[in-house]
């Protein structure tokens, strides 16, 4: 039984090698980038625009509007990282409707590199946004007694962030795949679905964390009420 | 062993190309999209506001020329009215002062026609008493009347005043040509002779006389000469008359200057009861018929 499609290996050469995880991965880096560049090329600024743009205009700002919601006065900022974590993890899952597709989410090694990616990008957003000694002062609050308990905050969380997401999308997988040796009419059917509504759920909860860790990480020392709510 | 090291550092790589292309080509074109309407849609209301308050600034302004244009309308119109009513009331007074004078000239006229016709009527009585009156004394007129007529006449020569007996005493001496008596018959011989006799015994001196018939005296002796006239006769009276009733009219009509015209042109003063022999001015006789 294959656990993750890790284990799917098209091409292997010595350290490097070509699996199911990386190929589904491009392919979703293809659907997304196409599908934005073929909407993007002909924008209109107008009040008259295509349903394709009308679609990615309401993600894009609902994403900029849950990023400001969260507490991050310049959204436009985190935009690329956060949305991209969104759209990544909520296309992977999406993508399960297709027969013989595996979500790279499903693979630890995706969700452990994700989970890498927030780890190096709060620190750098809060070194960025308050300096390396007002970043690494947070650390010492409330009292430096709390440094360590920090620190292990800081790797615990990450490493829930990565076992959160492969662990659902894994266990999406692997019901389906069981179920469909058990019933294999209709049922799975509504498990698939469960998968999409759960796919979605872990798409906003890992990006919606990550999100909060960058927002805790820059505005610590005080959250001034921006102008705008 | 679930996490495979060089597919985590892939993914690390993959996911963060992933995150380069979408800012590339989804996230900055969309946010630019969405904030070049906003501004479009900023400038627009923006525009729209403007223009709202300009089409409100024409508005009032445009509330107060209306009212401005009333209130001139207004005042034309009443002063329009007020010159109508003047107008109407000079009219009205032209009118009624030009009836006025209509009516005044008419009733003028309406007077002066019954005057007219009342001088006409008067006139014409006047003339057709006078015609009978003549008429019936020159059919009673006779050589009988005749006679009685001498006598009449060398009586009151006879019994003529002083003054205009030396009066006509002067002219009888004084003429070239004998004395002129006229009578409406021709006299016999012995009236001739009782009247020659008369003038003698009067003037105390030898008149030279020369008698002539004129029927115009209706009945009547007129002694003539040099200018001096001793006349009595009906028409003499009847002339009188006419002169009288004449200055009966127009003393009665005095308003009228009109001059009216006479039936006869008789301007001989009116005799005295008697006819007694008056010294006349030169003028001749000039009783007609």
């Amino acid at each position: 039984m294959r656990l993750s499609p890790d284990q799917m290996i098209f091409w292997q050469h010595g350290f490097l090698k070509l699996n199911g995880t990386i190929v589904f991965t491009w392919g979703l880096m293809f659907v997304l980038v196409a599908g934005s560049i073929l909407v993007t090329r002909k924008l209109s600024p107008g009040l008259r625009r295509s349903r394709w743009q009308n679609l990615l205009e309401i993600v894009v700002t609902a994403i900029n509007e849950q990023i400001k919601e969260v507490g991050l006065r310049q959204p436009e900022k985190y935009l690329g990282f956060l949305g991209t974590l969104f759209l990544f993890v909520a296309m992977a899952s999406v993508f399960t409707i297709v027969p013989g597709y595996e979500p790279p989410t499903g693979s630890l090694s995706t969700t452990a590199a994700l989970a890498i990616c927030v780890f190096v990008a709060v620190p750098l957003f809060g070194i960025e946004d308050r300096g390396l000694g007002g970043y690494l002062r947070a650390y010492l609050k409330p009292t430096f007694i709390m440094l360590p308990f920090n620190i292990i905050s800081e790797l615990s969380r990450t490493l829930a962030l990565a076992v959160r997401l492969f662990g659902n999308m894994m266990s999406g997988t692997m019901i389906l795949a069981i179920l469909l040796t058990i019933t294999p009419f209709v049922f799975p059917i509504a498990m698939s679905a469960l998968g999409l509504l759960t796919g979605m759920v872990q798409a906003y909860i890992f990006s919606i964390l990550a999100t909060v860790y960058i927002a805790a990480a820059t505005r610590a020392r005080k959250p001034e009420p921006g102008p705008e709510d | 062993m679930l996490i495979d090291w060089f597919t985590v550092i892939a993914q690390v790589v993959n996911f963060l190309i992933l995150v380069w292309l979408l800012k590339r080509f989804l996230y900055r074109p969309i946010l630019d999209a969405v904030d070049a309407r906003e501004k479009r849609i900023a400038a627009e209301l923006a525009d729209a506001a403007a223009k709202k308050a300009e089409a409100q600034k024409e508005r009032d302004q445009f509330q107060h020329k209306n009212e401005e244009f009333d209130q001139q309308r207004a005042a034309l119109l009443s002063q329009a009215m007020e010159e109508a009513k003047a107008e109407r009331s000079r009219l009205l007074d032209e009118a009624r002062k030009a009836a006025d004078a209509f009516s005044s000239r008419r009733q003028e006229t309406l007077r002066n026609d019954a005057h007219n016709l009342n001088q006409a009527i008067r006139r014409r009585t006047q003339q057709e008493v006078f015609a009978i009156a003549r008429k019936a004394l020159t059919d009673l007129a006779s050589t009988s009347l005749e006679q009685r007529l001498e006598e009449v006449f060398t009586r009151r020569l006879r019994e003529m005043d002083g003054k205009a007996k030396q009066g006509l005493a002067a002219a009888l001496k004084t003429a070239s040509a004998p004395a002129l008596v006229r009578s409406a018959f021709d006299l016999p011989a012995e009236q001739r002779a009782a009247i020659q006799n008369a003038l003698n015994e009067t003037f105390s001196a030898e008149i030279q006389v020369r008698f002539e018939t004129a029927p115009d005296l209706v009945s009547g002796i007129e002694l003539s000469t040099n200018g001096q006239k001793l006349a009595w006769s009906i028409a003499d009276y009847l002339a009188s008359l006419e002169q009288g009733v004449d200055e009966l009219l127009k003393e009665k009509h005095k308003s009228e200057a009109k001059a009216e015209p006479r039936p006869e042109a008789g301007t001989e003063r009116k005799p005295e009861a008697g006819a007694g022999p008056e010294p006349e001015g030169p003028k001749p006789e000039t009783t007609s018929r």
